[in-house]
């Protein structure tokens, strides 16, 4: 692998004199009356990272699902290494030397990583055996070449998505694949797992692959990529390489618009302490304590894996805790009952929209009703037209894009998931709402609008713990950051105080900062 | 595709209640399927097979199927959070066996039949305790219990049979109201299914169970008791099956050990083809009926005809295998129809 990672983003794109690695015109696809993708155009070239960006429905993930051969295009051109192509399954877009690494890999929990990276293809010895030591070997050599710390002889269970998502790389380079493309991969990774990433994928690029990032954030795309593609409402709108564009740019290209202010926060009274945190312990985190007031947002920081999530969950009573107490407003909520912990006032949204937010099969009414499903009931009996009432309001009032109520929530995008899942905890009335990731894969307008909600609902006198991995959030939206790292609240750090460099530090290193 | 955010403040958004007409929901669902199936075979039979269409056949049709149909209300409940239960005919016959034993033991038959149903309610206890306290998946359990519980019938009574119990209870079973084709026990049945209707379909109990049966762990985060919930079930399912115990006592006027041999497959089978997911979180009781009375139908239908009970169950299990494979062409239809190749985790990245 390269020692030498280049640190400068402006390199050009390499000149078009053969032709692109891989290229889109002008492709078109529609699911019966819905058109998911207009007019969308993409030109790859080899040793180059490609950014491709746009906000939720833009038509990115319809542009790549046809690069990766889930959807076959309805019209227009798609060339690979200038000749044309037509994938009508995965195998054969792999065949061809794509790979696609999404932001969830799909590992099987229970092999080995070393298993996971031969799933399906694995080397044959003597009389069909498997053999292991060839695997073993090769997985060793490619881990070293791409700088990976995995053990490659562990269960793939319970690793982070960070080190999923590298087994993934793992083995599309295995495969020799010559065009990779990441869907949001760094959504779920803390700074330093970016790092790694971002250094994997500047060694194959010099390797002369071509890399296709879709990322929602515009510090990476700047810090990684050499060329940008914006997308808007299903169309083609511009390629531009990096060191011509800006932020504000790029902001203008994918919403047609301005957008004056990413991370409104307004000035709130802050007032009496709700929630207080004391001495919690777990097997995950150490002597937890911290207090939310009314009116004020406290940001809780630090890599993924630090334990933040576990805090949140064990706070709210999903999960155990050893010793320790939480009490909202001066009253104990007893541990493990996230039903005593609701009729409190404390509300979580948490950190799997898809798996604990929201029941996916299940009709936006009811997802939104789901928490409230007791207190809406008369005299112990619900019937959909209560429960249609109350998620009429809240979809409205969080302005949820769907036609129905009706609709499942699976279908809807990202950020419409996240503000059904809003919806359903603040139709609880909460004193007390935590919230793990707020915007975490959803877009940047709906993104701007569920920030403007938590600064308008900590007006109103709502105390809120945001769990974020992106500091920008942070550092725009808390009153107060608490930085917690390996299980530990390593600092609290005033709103003033607040920036990158002292959030980061005490998200890395466990001295210098203040207890 | 994406409204921009100022847009969609500006519009005034109207929400529908329903995206398809009331007719679409009522008409075009599986258990209106079975209703309707149910409807042609009893037309049919009717109409073709000798006998069938008499008053009487529906008297012993009811009566014949009134422990499945009992059973399977609190197997549709326990079904759509996701679990199972194999041991509910075992129940059957143990609740049965202690009726007998206890009544010829010199206890009132109703003292009897009480300590049956409490056993029942303690056996459902038992699988509960195995399955959420201590976290084995029901299929293993109930297998276990299925056993265990059959065992306890057969080692109290041995192969014997007690057939001596108050003429007013056996007549009870099998009487009619008035001069009617309308037996007793349907009304014992009707406020049960009334009972059951509101607890999964009108209360925020049943909100959960689906929830549980679609995602455990939203249902968890959303404050449900998944585990109590399981428990609740399972000793409903024992308590229930214990009364169709009794009833199957007095409507046979015998107790013995192996009493309801295999219906547990005959209710579990009904509750499927009425529509519940054996994944969970998907049914509704009026389709169960449906699915038990269709089969109930069929084959009294058959016998009549004088079809052997060999044939009768290869078309019930055709029929069972038919009705699951026609659900998941549907689904799969659908899919296909919606988003060419596309998987729903996938799919549901791009809707926007």
């Amino acid at each position: 692998m390269s020692d030498t990672p280049r640190m400068t983003a402006d390199t050009p794109p390499a000149p078009a004199a053969t032709p692109p690695m891989l290229e889109l015109e002008n492709v078109a696809k529609s699911f019966g009356a819905v058109v998911a993708l207009r007019s969308g155009s993409l030109r790859l070239e080899r040793g180059s990272i490609h950014a491709l960006i746009g906000e939720n429905g833009a038509g990115k993930s319809t542009l790549v699902k046809i690069v990766a051969g889930l959807y076959r295009r309805d019209a227009g051109d798609f060339r690979l290494n200038g000749e044309s192509v037509d994938f009508g399954s995965t195998a054969q877009s792999k065949a061809a030397g794509i790979a696609v690494i999404y932001q969830e890999p799909t590992l099987f929990p229970d092999l080995t990583v070393t298993e996971n990276v031969f799933m399906g293809r694995q080397p044959v010895g003597r009389f069909g055996r498997i053999d292991r030591k060839a695997m073993r070997a090769e997985v060793e050599q490619l881990f070293a070449r791409l700088g990976v710390g995995i053990d490659p002889d562990r269960p793939a269970e319970g690793l982070s998505i960070a080190d999923q998502q590298v087994i993934e790389i793992a083995k599309a380079v295995s495969l020799d694949a010559r065009v990779l493309i990441m869907d949001e991969p760094t959504a779920a990774l803390s700074g330093v797992e970016v790092d790694r990433l971002f250094q994997i994928a500047r060694s194959l690029r010099d390797e002369g692959r071509a890399l296709l990032f879709i990322s929602h954030r515009f510090d990476e795309v700047f810090a990684l990529c050499d060329t940008v593609t914006v997308m808007r409402d299903g169309a083609y709108i511009a390629t531009t390489p990096i060191g011509e564009t800006t932020v504000d740019g790029l902001v203008r290209q994918m919403v047609g618009r301005d957008v004056t202010d990413l991370f409104p926060k307004l000035p709130a009274e802050i007032r009496e302490p709700l929630l207080e945190v004391e001495g919690l312990s777990s097997p995950l985190f150490h002597d937890i304590s911290f207090t939310v007031r009314a009116g004020e947002i406290v940001g809780l920081a630090g890599l993924v894996g630090a334990g933040r999530s576990e805090v949140a969950r064990a706070v709210f009573g999903v999960d155990a805790y050893d010793e320790g107490t939480v009490r909202l407003g001066g009253r104990a909520i007893p541990k493990n009952r996230p039903d005593a912990a609701m009729r409190a006032g404390l509300a979580l949204v948490p950190e799997d929209r898809r798996k604990q937010g929201l029941v996916l099969e299940s009709s936006v009414a009811r997802n939104v009703t789901l928490a409230i499903r007791e207190t809406i009931a008369k005299a112990g009996l619900i019937t959909s037209g209560m429960e249609n009432r109350a998620a009429k309001e809240w979809a409205s009032r969080l302005e949820v894009k769907t036609n129905a109520l009706s609709t499942v929530a699976g279908t809807l995008s990202g950020g419409n998931q996240q503000k059904v899942v809003l919806g359903k905890w603040l139709a609880t009335e909460p004193r007390v709402l935590i919230i793990d990731e707020p915007t975490r894969g959803i877009d940047i307008g709906t993104k701007s609008e569920v920030h403007r909600l938590l600064s308008e609902l900590a007006g109103r006198g709502m105390g809120i713990l945001m769990i974020s991995s992106e500091l920008p959030e942070v550092l725009g939206m808390a009153d107060r950051v608490l930085v917690m790292r390996e299980g530990r609240i390593t600092a609290e750090i005033d709103r003033d105080d607040a920036t990158s460099e002292n959030v980061m530090f005490a998200a890395t290193h466990a001295q210098g900062a203040h207890q | 595709m994406t409204a921009t955010t100022t847009a969609a403040a500006a519009i005034a958004r109207s929400y529908r209640d329903y995206d398809r007409p009331l007719w679409q929901r009522v008409l075009l669902t599986r258990e209106m399927a079975i209703i309707a199936l149910v409807v042609l075979v009893s037309v049919v039979a009717a109409a073709t097979v000798r006998g069938f269409g008499q008053p009487i056949t529906v008297t012993y049709l009811l009566l014949d199927v009134m422990p499945i149909l009992l059973i399977a209300l609190p197997m549709t409940l326990v079904m759509i959070t996701g679990e199972i239960d194999l041991s509910v005919a075992s129940i059957v016959g143990l609740s049965s066996v202690l009726t007998g034993v206890l009544t010829a033991g010199g206890l009132p038959f109703e003292v009897a039949a009480v300590v049956a149903l409490v056993a029942g309610a303690v056996c459902g206890a038992v699988n509960g305790f195995l399955v959420t306290v201590v976290g084995l998946p029901s299929l293993a359990v109930t297998i276990g219990t299925l056993a265990l519980f059959r065992g306890l019938a057969v080692g109290l009574l041995g192969t014997t049979a007690i057939t001596d119990f108050p003429d007013f209870w056996t007549d009870l079973a099998k009487a009619r109201v008035g001069g009617s084709n309308v037996p007793v026990v349907l009304f014992v049945f009707l406020v049960l299914l009334v009972v059951f209707i509101v607890l999964l379909h009108f209360t925020p109990f049943g909100r959960g169970i689906y929830a549980i049966g679609l995602s455990k762990a939203a249902a968890r985060f959303s404050g449900v008791h998944v585990e109590r919930t399981k428990f609740v079930l399972f000793v409903l399912a024992g308590t229930i099956s214990a009364l169709a115990g009794v009833f199957y006592t007095l409507r046979f006027g015998s107790a013995r050990g192996d009493n309801a041999t295999g219906l547990e497959l005959q209710v579990i089978a009904a509750v499927v083809l009425g529509g519940v997911s054996v994944f969970g979180g998907r049914g509704a009781i009026h389709g169960v009926i449906a699915g038990v009375l269709l089969i109930g139908v069929l084959s009294s239908a058959l016998r009549l005809a004088n079809v052997t009970s060999d044939v009768i169950n290869i078309i019930t299990g055709a029929l069972l295998v038919l009705s699951v494979v026609a659900t998941s062409f549907l689904a799969w239809l659908r899919k296909r129809r919606k988003a060419p190749g596309g998987t729903p985790r996938i799919e549901a990245s791009t809707a926007g």
